[in-house]
């Protein structure tokens, strides 16, 4: 019976990819590959033409830059957790670490919408005033707000407990005497990190960084809240505009008729898979990152 | 009962203090603690220059953590706490004129299971020092050569420098922890147990090693054994921790007097095996 | 008499005295002093903005002094355990904004009102303080309640097979189980929608949400629960065992009970993390402006997330006043929720 149980999560996940397909292929099967291909959506139009490639880039980019801002704030989180903090500390940021954790992704978007978005525009603004020359900062749109860069920002924001959590008991794995032979040898504390901690943690902190992607690219509510979804590939981060899967299925659900929610299943399969990888080998990299053979404990 | 705790008052030692003791490495009034349990009470000791010292009695008496005092390990604990001073060339290294990382600098550790970084290289293994200490040399070739014949290793990696550190024997790994000591030109080396992992080769190695660099360093060492502390100690300290009574010093004098004639009759029993 | 001296009181090593408070609180100034002056005389502007101009001037002074005074290792020490500390409060203070934010602008127009008033009839114009989000909060404590009923059996012999019975599956079933734990939300609420809404014919339900939420606190449940059975002595098992008990009695009558607390600690992670679930309720339980308990099985249901959503989209000001009382309410549930996970989760099972 507990065979069964377990078996359970085993048949969801297949389930997930088989019902998925099958609902998604009268669309998919009428677009054909322009359903990869093709940037705008409007598959209940006459003629219907949809694809998802301006999500599946929006989405991508998006995460890429909440890794980029949450993962060097993660690793120093963890380290300092790990290495800095006196004890009494230590519980109670990993606390509210895990606190924020918690905290649910419409309140995130409420937050990123309503509060957020205003400074973080000011910011846009001054980036492409001075920064133009930087093709990412490079627009022709008046407003900025409401883009990647504000969502990327909040994103980044929502994975850093994964990431910090992770990343701190890669950490936590080095095994003592190595950075005790550091400190003997009359290394500082950034020379123990440097020498001897991220050496040894290297492939966790590759795998805890690619969990946190793997949720960045995930996301929905709080993308749907923050971007203004449009069928563009934006070159540049700062303008209103974009696209993202998660957020894309959020927001056309409600209105979408019978073809209309069959291409977002569609949307949707292509969001389980490129999830499923990026999950799959970021375990795989923390699990075969454990320290080296012959590592005193 | 009067115990005398410092070497100063000790009589039976006073042939060491008579002539003017050249102290590298000096403890004052040490006293150690880890949460609310002392483990250590008022240790005093005067480790003179060049000789090798060795500290030794039964398990739990404190030597240990004792040693880890002396090049400020100690505080890595969470919870430890620590009274009194050290001194290295009458400087308390717990003073505001040294760091912390400047003292283990010149006053390095050998572990008591060898650790060599397992991914760095023999050669960078040796080097891994300069390295964290920021330290700039000229030829690192010939630097690598001298750490490594200081540790009468070179000979058997000579030709494999760019193997993983981690690939060597145990006793092998152990004097390449010490040729890494070795490489940032400390004065003082601390070592604990240096050779309680080892096969009984490998120590006789380790042992000549010690006899070998204590020409121009002064080696502090923690052993179990008590032939080892003959074979390669000038002075000794013999610690115990009794009941109600945390770790301090019982005696401490020549080596070879504490084994002949110790003037403590615990000290008789513990070097005669009968306890510990 | 003995001549120990007077062993002085146990210390640690001062690391941070008045001179390195002084050394952090000069550039802090400094960088706060020239910030205010550029953000006066440049287009500089933006609280944000400030924030990022002042803390890399405070950086840059301080590694420049730390080094020019203690050397380049001990500049860079000095430096790095700077930045290291304040990433640690960089990830705190955005916690610290939200929960100020939810609480700012939810108390403002929380009434009573809103706890026992639902939003039928409600026109879109209407003022914050007409409607309210009882039809939401009795949704939301439906749809949680009949999730954990579906869930936690499952999770919980899955955490069993884990540990416990160890079967030939466990590396499959455990790398599923992390892929589920990644598994975006929006994707099992369009996989309850393909199978249940639509391949069954149920329609938009709040059992349909409680199915994709159950989905959701699998990896969850199962993951802590197996932690929590790794803490039980195995002299337990083996007392049992040795009794002739067969394993299903052992984990029945010995294992389960002792890791009770833990389990319970298990399930309130899980309901925290689905409490605040949306995405997947757009396509399950819909929403709906009245309340309809007795319809759980059959209508669209409302929910707190999904409250918030739909007020916030319909961007009228007094909705989005209605939203962040929501927010208020909801964060609320989920702080306690956690809270007790904590409090429980330290009472370690019984030796």
């Amino acid at each position: 019976m507990t065979t069964a149980a377990a078996m359970a999560s085993l048949v969801v996940m297949g389930l997930i990819a088989i019902f998925l397909f099958v609902k998604a292929w009268p669309a998919m099967h009428q677009a054909g590959w322009h359903f990869f291909t093709r940037f705008q959506w409007d598959p209940d139009g006459a003629p219907a033409l949809y694809g998802v490639a301006s999500a599946v880039y929006g989405t991508v980019v998006i995460a890429i830059i909440a890794l980029v801002v949450a993962l060097p704030i993660s690793i120093g989180t963890a380290l300092y957790i790990n290495e800095y903090a006196p004890r009494r500390a230590q519980r109670i940021l990993v606390s509210l670490v895990d606190l924020l954790a918690a905290i649910p992704s419409v309140v995130f978007g409420l937050w990123g919408r309503d509060v957020l978005n205003k400074p973080l525009s000011d910011i846009s603004a001054f980036l492409y005033k001075y920064f133009r020359f930087v093709p990412i900062f490079h627009t022709k749109a008046l407003f900025f707000g409401n883009s990647f860069f504000v969502c990327g920002i909040v994103l980044a924001l929502m994975i850093v407990p994964i990431i910090t959590a992770i990343s701190r008991a890669v950490m936590a794995e080095v095994p003592r005497p190595y950075c005790e032979a550091a400190l003997a040898l009359g290394g500082t504390k950034a020379g123990m990190i440097k020498e001897v901690i991220f050496p040894f943690s290297k492939g966790g902190l590759v795998g805890a960084a690619m969990l946190g992607l793997g949720r960045a690219l995930g996301e929905t509510i709080a993308v749907a809240l923050i971007l203004s979804i449009n069928g563009n590939i934006m070159t540049n981060i700062l303008a209103p505009g974009g696209s993202a899967i998660a957020g894309l299925i959020a927001v056309k659900f409600g209105e979408a008729s019978v073809n209309g929610r069959s291409a977002l299943l569609g949307a949707g399969l292509v969001l389980f898979l490129l999830t499923l990888v990026v999950n799959l080998v970021a375990r795989l990299v923390v699990t075969r990152s454990r320290p080296p053979k012959g590592a005193t404990k | 009962m009067s115990i005398t705790m410092s070497p100063a008052h000790n009589i039976e030692s006073a042939a060491v203090n008579e002539r003017t003791v050249d102290a590298a490495l000096r403890a004052e009034g040490i006293s150690c603690w880890f949460g609310k349990r002392k483990v250590l009470e008022d240790v005093n000791l005067v480790m003179e220059r060049n000789t090798v010292v060795a500290l030794i009695g039964p398990s739990g008496c404190g030597k240990s953590t004792f040693l880890r005092t002396l090049n400020r390990m100690h505080e890595l604990t969470p919870t430890a706490a620590l009274a009194g001073a050290v001194y290295l060339n009458d400087v308390d290294i717990y003073g505001p004129e040294l760091k912390a990382s400047v003292t283990r600098q010149r006053i390095g550790m050998v572990f008591q299971k060898p650790n060599p970084f397992p991914a760095m290289s023999v050669r960078e293994n040796v080097l891994s020092g300069l390295k964290l200490t920021g330290t700039k040399v000229g030829n690192s070739e010939e630097l690598v050569q001298w750490a490594l014949l200081k540790a009468s290793l070179w000979e058997e990696v000579k030709n494999r420098l760019d193997a993983p550190g981690g690939s060597l024997s145990g006793g092998q790994q152990q004097r390449l922890c010490i040729a890494r000591s070795l490489a940032v030109k400390p004065e003082v080396l601390l070592m604990d147990e240096p050779c309680s992992a080892l096969d009984p080769t490998s120590t006789r190695r380790v042992e000549e090693t010690i006899s070998e660099i204590a020409d121009d360093i002064t080696v502090v060492i923690v052993t179990h054994n008590m032939q080892q502390a003959q074979r390669v100690s000038d002075t000794c300290a013999f610690f115990l921790a009794e009941e109600n009574r945390p770790g301090h010093i019982v005696e401490s004098g020549l080596t070879e007097q504490m084994f002949t004639n110790p003037a403590d009759p615990r000290t008789n029993d513990y070097v005669n095996g009968r306890f510990g | 008499m003995s001549t120990a001296s007077v062993s002085g009181a146990p210390r640690r090593p001062r690391t941070f005295g008045r001179r390195e408070a002084t050394e952090l609180i000069a550039p802090l100034a400094i960088a706060g002093v020239v910030t205010t002056v550029l953000f006066a005389i440049t287009p500089l502007a933006g609280p944000v903005g400030f924030v990022i101009v002042m803390y890399s001037l405070f950086i840059a002074q301080y590694y420049w002094y730390a080094r020019r005074t203690h050397g380049v290792k001990a500049g860079v020490d000095r430096a790095v355990t700077v930045v290291i500390s304040s990433a640690a409060a960089f990830t705190i203070l955005p916690l610290v904004f939200i929960m100020g934010f939810v609480v700012a602008k939810g108390a403002k127009s929380l009434t009573w009102g809103f706890f026992h008033h639902t939003m039928e009839g409600v026109a879109p114009g209407a003022p914050a303080s007409a409607g309210g989000a009882f039809h939401a909060i009795i949704g939301t404590l439906i749809q949680v309640a009949l999730a954990t009923f579906i869930c936690v059996p499952f999770g919980v012999l899955t955490a069993v097979y884990l540990q416990e019975v160890r079967g030939r599956f466990v590396p499959l079933v455990r790398v599923i189980v992390d892929a589920m734990s990644g598994l975006p939300s929006i994707v099992a609420g369009l996989f309850i929608f393909a199978v249940w809404v639509v391949g069954l014919g149920q329609g938009f339900s709040g059992l349909a949400a409680s199915l994709a939420l159950g989905v959701l606190m699998l990896p969850t449940v199962a993951r802590t629960t197996e932690e929590m059975l790794k803490l039980v002595d195995p002299s337990l098992r083996e007392a049992s065992t040795a009794l002739g008990a067969p394993q299903w009695r052992t984990v029945l009558r010995v294992v389960l009970p002792t890791a009770r607390s833990g389990i319970i600690t298990a399930v309130i992670l899980g309901i925290a993390r689905i409490a605040g679930e949306t995405a997947p309720l757009l396509m399950t339980s819909f929403g709906n402006d009245r309340a309809n308990p007795t319809k759980t099985l059959s209508e669209p249901q409302e929910s707190l997330p999904l409250f918030i959503y739909r007020q916030i989209t319909s961007s009228q000001g007094a909705s989005v006043d209605r939203a962040w009382s929501a927010a208020l309410v909801l964060v609320a549930i989920v702080l306690v929720l956690f809270v007790v996970a904590r409090v429980l989760g330290r009472t370690r099972p019984a030796k």
